[in-house]
């Protein structure tokens, strides 16, 4: 993991004692709701429905097991005892006290974590995959390029203020579970014919409003030229990102409006000018970056244990474990562990303070005293012996952490929703739990196979629905809360928005609506085809015919 | 006159900001001897301009492009960055292009909303001289610039980012 010298300390105290302060004029009636607005957005801080919302951020979703029993205690001591675990690799406090706040943010400085451009509009924490450093067949390690980026997008004094918020995501494994497409800038690390490392760069991908799929503006950029190359997508952002219309304000409509050449030229013209000057990255820095990241002193020759056959043959659970949350490493007697954060009747994301000083402890136990953190809301550990796989697996059971769900149904992406987002249109966690309710028995999930379903409370799209094989959207009728459901959008490198099925439909009736969905999947799937196959081969048709059929 | 704030001392504002739709003849009475015009009246003028007796500077609205002053930096005394409101942060790049791409060296100065907790951010673009409106305690805002003793980007102030100076 990174570790912060002294430079990123002071920046960090810095940004405390600047905010205290802000704090304090603004409780004094120095500054105006509206220009504090801005202050406390940039330091993670909302006003919601029921009391602040405070966002910190996870850099890149990388939490050591210290960090991790910080935010339990502050999730005690601040708050009601829990969190929530958003789809941004970010963490979200729903009950702290204004007043409390700087003091909260010095706690969390004590363990380098800070809640710092969580929000607002300006760069966003750099997001990636969460298997980065250990997948198998990894084209290169994003951490250290999202830890340059990091500190590149820390109070950078030209783009605290942009048209609207801003989204990178970097991905260096073969499958992209990062969702980098639908950023605001995507990076796809590649290599060159010459083995050297370089940025394929989309821009102009997001969701919300309007769901667009990133544009390609540089094939192949040499990792040198990244920082110099980011400036001036961000100043041509900066300067002709439309500012009139909030909804109008992302990149991608700028992209949209003037195409995918016409930005790319403007950003060429004015990277001219810095390309190969004093922002260049060097091999120094990146190898400084680099060394944060080394892999831990695994083990050799543990690559074999029939412990895991043998209990895997007496234990069904353990079983299912093994098949949906367990996956290779690149280090062989090694496995990626998924902690599935989806327990149902528990709100999608949410910890307790226990859980968590739970899941630290299981980090320095078994897997090098570090977790991730995902953006479909689960927890990860990345480097687990073999031979710990089942102790690990009945430690978790005890906790409610070992549903075997990970890439099933009830593995569901959502949002806090009208529960406690005050921009809701709807409620979504009482959906998410009517269908977990629905589908809950583990061989019939099984049986369906590979699925993602997304669920958000408003257009927003917090809960990425259009990126879910099946999407949820909560909509507002003539003040009745309503849902409409979108099929076929994916995520990954192939990454799909999803088409809209029809009409909406009232509460009650979405685990029927998403049943016959399923069902006309089941009896329409070919050998072994995932749910997402069978969509695009079939259509959206069939889908609707059922669905709306019998609902007349 | 707002008060000022240039080069990190309070100063005297002996500038006078004529507004967007003063046409020429009406600038050119102005009482003040400098006097700060919209880039267009400066574009459409500059010879009138030049000619009279005023010392004239060019402000730049956030809508405006800074490029657009290109062949004019070396002959300006002063070049004014407009926030007509603080969330608009393109003065921001207007103000880095002004120094990195055109090497002015002149005064660059903040005007319009601008808030303390910004000025930071606005040096660290080039910017040297700050307008504040009435409700700034001039004395107070001077600690602004000390906010953040370092920063990690290459910037116009410090144009060798941190990992070069680690
Ligand atoms: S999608 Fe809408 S309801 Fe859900 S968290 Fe985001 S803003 Fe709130």
């Amino acid at each position: 993991m990174y570790i912060y010298d002294a430079y990123d300390k002071q920046m960090l105290e810095d940004r405390i004692t600047q905010f205290r302060d802000q704090t304090r004029r603004f409780l004094a009636g120095e500054l105006s709701e509206e220009q504090f607005l801005p202050l406390r957005l940039q330091n993670g801080l909302y006003i919601q429905r029921l009391a602040p919302m405070l966002r910190v951020a996870i850099p890149y979703g990388c939490l050591s097991s210290v960090q991790l029993r910080k935010l339990a205690s502050i999730a005690r001591d601040y708050d009601k005892g829990y969190a929530h675990f958003s789809t941004r690799q970010n963490i979200q406090y729903n009950w702290p006290v204004l007043e409390q706040v700087p003091e909260l943010l010095a706690e969390l400085a004590d363990v380098e974590m800070h809640a710092i451009q969580t929000s607002g509009n300006c760069i966003r924490n750099t997001t990636t995959d969460q298997f980065a450093g250990v997948a198998v067949g990894e084209i290169e390690d994003s951490r250290p390029w999202c830890e340059i980026i990091r500190q590149w997008s820390t109070f950078h004094p030209e783009f605290a203020y942009l048209p609207r918020k801003f989204k990178i995501a970097v991905c260096g494994t073969p499958n992209d579970q990062a969702a980098t497409q639908v950023h605001d800038i995507g990076l796809y690390i590649k290599k060159n014919a010459e083995g050297e490392i370089g940025f394929q760069v989309l821009v102009g991908g997001g969701l919300g409003r309007t769901p667009v799929i990133g544009a390609q503006i540089c094939d192949f950029l040499p990792w040198k030229h990244l920082l110099t190359y980011l400036d001036a997508i961000m100043r041509v952002y900066n300067r002709f990102g439309r500012r009139d219309n909030k909804y109008k304000a992302r990149i991608k409509i700028l992209v949209k409006a003037i195409g995918a050449d016409a930005f790319r030229e403007k950003v060429e013209a004015e990277w001219q000018h810095d390309k190969d000057g004093q922002a260049t990255l060097t091999e120094e820095e990146v190898n400084r970056c680099k060394g944060f990241f080394a892999d831990p002193d695994y083990e050799e020759h543990i690559d074999k244990d029939a412990s895991v056959e043998t209990h895997a043959g007496t234990d069904l659970l353990f079983s299912h474990w093994l098949e949906r949350n367990v996956t290779n490493h690149k280090k062989p007697g090694y496995r990626i562990v998924t902690l599935c954060l989806k327990e149902t009747g528990v709100a999608t994301g949410d910890l307790t303070d226990g859980q968590m000083d739970f899941v630290a402890n299981l980090a320095d136990k078994f897997s090098f005293g570090e977790v991730r953190v995902t953006h479909v809301q689960n927890l990860v550990l990345t480097d687990v012996r073999l031979k710990d796989l089942y102790e690990l697996f009945q430690a978790c059971k005890q906790e409610s952490l070992a549903t075997p769900y990970v890439g099933l149904l009830n593995d569901m992406v959502c949002c806090p929703g009208g529960d406690f987002c005050s921009l809701a249109n709807a409620k979504s966690i009482p959906i998410a739990e009517s269908i977990q309710r629905r589908f809950e028995d583990f061989e019939r999930q099984k049986n369906i196979g590979d699925i993602t379903l997304n669920i958000s409370g408003c257009m927003n799209a917090c809960g990425h629905h259009h990126v879910g094989n099946i999407g949820i959207l909560g909509v507002d009728k003539k003040g009745a809360e309503f849902y409409q459901v979108t099929l076929g959008g994916s995520a990954d490198r192939q990454t799909a928005i999803g088409k809209v099925l029809g009409p909406s439909f009232a509460q009650e009736d979405m685990p029927d609506v998403i049943e016959k969905i399923i069902d006309v999947y089941l009896n329409n799937r070919e050998d072994g085809e995932n749910f997402l196959n069978t969509y695009k081969r079939i259509g959206i048709e069939p889908y609707k015919e059922s669905v709306y059929a019998s609902a007349d | 006159m707002p008060a000022l704030i240039k080069d990190g001392t309070i100063s005297e504002n002996t500038w006078h900001l004529i507004s967007k739709d003063t046409d020429l003849s009406e600038a050119i009475e102005n009482r003040g001897n400098q006097i700060m015009v919209h880039i267009s009246l400066w574009q459409e003028h500059k010879d009138e301009l030049a000619a009279s007796s005023k010392n004239i500077a060019v402000w730049l609205d956030s809508d405006d492009d800074a490029y657009d002053l290109a062949s004019d930096v070396g002959d300006l005394p002063l070049i004014a960055v407009n926030f007509p409101v603080f969330k608009d942060g393109r003065s921001f790049s207007n103000a880095a292009i002004l120094r990195q791409r055109m090497s002015f060296k002149g005064e660059l100065r903040a005007i319009g909303d601008v808030l303390r907790d910004q000025m930071f951010y606005m040096k660290k673009c080039g910017i040297n001289s700050f307008e504040l409106s009435d409700a700034i305690d001039a004395e107070e805002a001077l600690a602004a610039f000390t906010d953040f003793a370092d920063n990690y980007q290459s910037t116009v102030e410090d144009p060798a980012p941190l990992f070069r100076r680690r």
